[in-house]
């Protein structure tokens, strides 16, 4: 089926999401769609799935126009979508989350199980999905629910296939199949609009790529363009990719872990026996799927975890049973992987959320009285150093664009005397521009002498970054190995298995004598 | 709960529709802070639960909002004054052969009413002298200085995030300890009427603060917490008041205190013509007292904060348990004072255990309709203790009960509680519509501009 957008323009109040964005998809094409976030493809999606009405233009399947009222309509039309936040219900099977909203029914209103678990299998082995269709959701990883995600969109016929960052969550090697099934529901005859801000995805799997950035079509690309004329058509000057830094000169180790384990509010064993040191001047990043324990970990240096064992100490000072405040006193930086949730108060000026996590110390509090002259003076001046981009230190911090975002929570945490600097997933849902940025003060931080932790589940950003890297899976660590690891030699640690070739650079046993 | 509370002498304000315990409580398990596992939440602080977010969308409201709410209420109101009214019942029976009876009765009916309340709550032009003119502003006065203070403690509850229905428990506490102060330890002129109001601070504050403890060390839900509490207070109040040699006036064998002793007592503000006592100096001590510690202090700060976003909070260092036991013992305290207002105020000759009046819960009104913020609380204080004021008025010169009142008062609640209505009703766009698209951002320098067009050429000509 051939997909034709016509002239789509949504606006939101002032705000013009989609300026005339023209697109043509063909039957069997896998077309790209790459924007920075908040260039507005979702938005777009959102329009062509129903759930937005455009306010100018047309949709077309097949040369005829299309009114979609919702996303009931768009289904029936045979447009499928396979959303980046699965919409699946965990405590069911697969084969009642395929069925769910189109339910077929034997008499008395009896669902018709058997037919839904054979329609799964009938799809799974058509594109060789291997899914057992009375599995529960939430027992399957997630490669194999974005596969239930899959054959939900075709078992109601879908022509037309969106895949809405459909990679973000996955690992390297569950990105590699999905690619080989987008390959082969192309070959079936399935239109797929692939929407990423993963350059080098797009130029994997893609037939055609689109450009949108700030709401409109900028170009048009083969997949043969190189990374650097796609990144600057997306951000619209030209992007260092790479990150430059100087070889680390390490210096004393300064913060030691030693056998922590963590165990969950539910009781679960979340991190198990993890050893790592990070030296002075060093970037360790710990790299892995999301979910296998980097989140605990990090959690559990800062504070915030309540069981946990083992050693962690930094300078010479055990970390182990502090209090947030008192871990943050001791010189620890933390920039918490969602920052909407745990960095930032959205509703707090952007002033007010630069002293959020010093809200007991001089000089932003004296008698228990906010310094609000102060607070203002320092806003307005890191606001500049960070290239925070507002309409002024009072704005909330909920109004501004994710990397703004990011960039008043790296502000917060690198304008104290640091002796530890954890940043996880520092750079997660923000544009290119502010991407480069943070790296930069990242690696500044490095420079300046501070041992650095990144934790992050992006492959690029780990080996762009790391002197040195801890893989872990399942709550281990896999094996520390050198910055300059290869991707695969990564990808394949992310799930478990050391290479046998691969040395690893643990030396915990010497530091520790 | 409400017989008690609508046998006050002050007032014979029943509890208002909305917040009768059982709604919330029934609400309350829906919403308990469990974490269910799993979640992406950390440690143990549970993630701000669905009506903290109900909360933020009623507090959020534009004071335009608040206006209309009353507007609104009034004219549902006036609607069914006139159809309760007898004359309009039966000039609308010949409607059709003499529209202009019935809109006439309307009229009489709705502007009489209105009217009345506004003499019996602001001026009374039909006062033969300078003093019974202005009573009326006084009396509304008096009756606001105990909803000022009340809805200052809810409004702070409600800004930490904290849902404090427990006021009315919080007043008998605080009214039991500051008329115990008042009626048996004879102190001299001033330091006696301090030791009372502290003691009924104090009171209500460990009224409270029982519920942020449970909070913090048990994760027990604070409506729940609140409202069984409230039961306990009437229970125990009337229980003590029934006692000889507790809280029963000796020699009486009625549930009622001794009077306060004279020194305890509110100096009147206006002389002895006016019921106008010093409690409103306190309560507007107390609004400026909580203006500086929301917007200018510490601690007001990490309640701001603990209230919007507990996780970020508590990733800032931020004490969240400790927050929840700080801002309910302030809020209970602030609660106290509404007590302390009455028994020291408005209910000197000895008390019952009415004498929360229904305030505890009328306090939930003024808070949010003040939107939480100090000085709106303390207008709709005022607004409302202009309906309590006006309310007897209108039931006293033209015959319309009371309840009336009550009707507009659980109206305004309604429909600040559904913003979404009132903007529907008046036509207003629903703000945020033009936010919620992640933005752009501002275009960059004007040379970049210029390149993505070559850009796009140089990459399609590959």
């Amino acid at each position: 089926m051939k997909l034709e957008l016509r002239g789509i323009t949504k606006r939101f109040g002032s705000l013009i999401a989609n300026d005339h964005i023209d697109l043509v998809v063909k039957p069997g094409e896998i077309h790209a769609l790459l924007g920075e976030n908040g260039a507005g493809k979702s938005t777009l999606m959102n329009v062509l799935y129903g759930l937005y009405q455009a306010d100018d233009g047309e949709i077309l399947l097949d040369d005829e126009v299309q009114h979609f009222a919702g996303p009931g309509d768009a289904m029936n039309a045979g447009i499928g979508m396979v959303h980046q936040h699965f919409m699946l219900i965990p405590v069911f099977t697969v084969a009642e989350n395929v069925m769910l909203g189109h339910e077929q029914t034997k008499g008395l209103g009896r669902l018709d199980l058997a037919a839904a678990r054979a329609r799964v299998r009938e799809i799974g082995s058509q594109f060789g999905f291997d899914v057992d269709p009375d599995a529960l959701v939430e027992d399957l990883p997630v490669g194999v629910q974005q596969r239930v995600e899959i054959i939900k969109a075709l078992s109601r016929d879908a022509k037309v296939l969106v895949f809405d960052e459909p990679t973000a969550v996955l690992t390297p090697q569950e990105t590699d199949e999905l690619m080989v099934i987008m390959g082969q529901l192309r070959d079936a005859g399935t239109s797929i609009v692939f929407i990423t801000h993963k350059l080098r995805e797009v130029r994997e799997i893609a037939d055609r790529i689109t450009i949108i950035r700030l709401g409109k079509v900028v170009g048009e690309a083969e997949p043969t363009a190189t990374n650097a004329e796609l990144a600057s058509l997306m951000v619209g000057r030209s992007v260092e990719l790479t990150v430059h830094k100087e070889h680390s000169e390490p210096g004393e180790a300064a913060l030691i872990v030693k056998d922590l384990s963590v165990v969950d509010a539910v009781g679960q064993l979340v991190v198990n026996s993890v050893s790592f040191e990070v030296h002075h001047g060093e970037i360790l990043a710990i790299a892995g799927v999301q979910g296998n324990g980097q989140t605990e970990l990090s959690e559990a240096i800062i504070g915030l975890q309540d069981d946990v064992r083992g050693t962690i100490i930094l300078d010479g000072k055990s970390l182990v049973g502090l209090s947030v405040s008192k871990v943050l006193d001791a010189g620890v930086g933390f920039v918490p992987e969602d920052r909407n949730v745990d960095g930032l108060v959205g509703e707090f000026t952007i002033a007010e959320n630069l002293m959020l996590d010093r809200s007991d110390n001089e000089p932003f509090v004296k008698r228990g009285t906010l310094q609000l002259s102060y607070l203002n003076t320092f806003a307005e001046e890191k606001a500049k150093e960070f290239d925070v981009r507002s309409q002024g230190i009072q704005t909330p911090v909920g109004r501004l664009s994710g990397g703004n975002q990011q960039k008043v929570v790296l502000a917060r945490e690198l304008s104290r005397d640091l002796r530890l600097f954890l940043a996880a997933q520092p750079t997660r849902g923000i544009d290119v521009g502010s991407i480069e940025f943070v790296h930069k003060r990242i690696v500044e931080t490095r420079d300046a002498g501070v041992p650095v932790i990144v934790v992050s589940t992006e492959l690029d950003e780990v080996t762009a970054l790391a002197d040195r890297i801890a893989v872990m899976y399942r709550g281990s660590i896999v094996g520390i190995v050198p910055g300059n690891t290869s991707r695969d030699v990564l990808g394949l640690m992310m799930t478990g298995e050391v290479p046998a070739e691969i040395t690893t650079t643990d030396s915990i046993e010497g530091a520790l004598l | 709960m409400s017989d008690a509370a609508s046998s006050a002498p002050g007032s014979s304000a029943p509890v208002p529709s909305a917040p009768v315990p059982s709604g919330p409580a029934s609400s309350g398990p829906a919403s308990s802070p469990v974490t269910p596992a799993g979640s992406p939440t950390m440690g143990s602080v549970a993630p701000p639960p669905k009506s903290n977010q109900i909360l933020r969308d009623i507090m959020g409201g534009s004071v335009v909002i608040s206006i209309l709410a009353v507007l609104l209420a009034l004219v549902v109101g006036g609607i069914l004054i006139a159809v309760t009214d007898e004359n309009v019942q039966a000039a609308s029976v010949y409607f059709f052969s003499r529209p202009g009876d019935t809109f006439n009765a309307i009229w009489v009916s709705v502007s009489g009413a209105y009217g009345a309340l506004f003499q019996g709550a602001v001026y009374n032009f039909g006062g033969n002298t300078f003093v019974k003119q202005i009573k009326p502003i006084t009396d509304t006065l008096t009756f606001a200085t105990p909803l000022i203070a009340a809805g200052l403690g809810v409004g702070l509850a409600f800004r930490a995030g904290m849902f404090n229905i427990g006021g009315q428990g919080q007043m008998l506490i605080a009214a039991a300890c500051s008329g115990w102060v008042a009626y048996s330890f004879p102190l001299p002129y001033g330091i006696h009427l301090i030791v009372a109001v502290l003691a009924g601070i104090v009171g209500g504050a460990v009224w409270g603060g029982i519920v942020g403890v449970l909070k913090a060390r048990t994760g027990a839900h604070e409506v729940i917490v609140t409202i069984m509490l409230n039961y306990i207070a009437v229970y125990l109040i009337s229980y003590l008041l029934r006692t000889p040699g507790a809280l029963q006036a000796p020699g009486s064998s009625n549930p009622k205190t001794p009077a306060d002793l004279p020194t305890a007592i509110y100096p009147d503000l206006l002389g002895g013509d006016f019921n106008l006592h010093a409690g409103l100096l306190v309560s507007i001590a107390a609004t400026v007292f909580v203006w500086w510690l929301l917007s200018r202090s510490s601690l007001g700060f990490k309640f701001r904060a603990v209230g919007v976003n507990p996780n970020a909070a508590r990733v800032a260092g931020i004490n969240v348990k400790r927050s929840y036991i700080y801002v309910m013992l302030l809020s209970g305290g602030l609660v106290g004072l509404a007590g302390v207002a009455q028994v020291l105020g408005t209910v000197t000759s000895g008390f019952s255990s009415g004498i929360d009046a229904g305030i505890g819960f009328d306090a939930i009104t003024v808070a949010l309709l003040g939107r939480s913020k100090p000085w709106g609380i303390f207008v709709a204080g005022i607004l409302f203790g202009a309906f309590k004021a006006g309310g007897f008025a209108m039931q006293a010169g033209q015959g319309i009960p009371v309840d009336i009142v009550l009707v507009v008062q659980s109206l305004i609640v309604l429909f600040i509680a559904a913003p979404p209505l009132v903007r529907a009703v008046f036509r207003l766009p629903t703000p945020g519509t033009a936010k919620k698209p992640k933005q752009p951002k501002p275009p960059r320098d004007s040379s970049a501009q210029a390149k993505p067009a070559a850009a796009a050429e140089a990459v399609a000509a590959k």
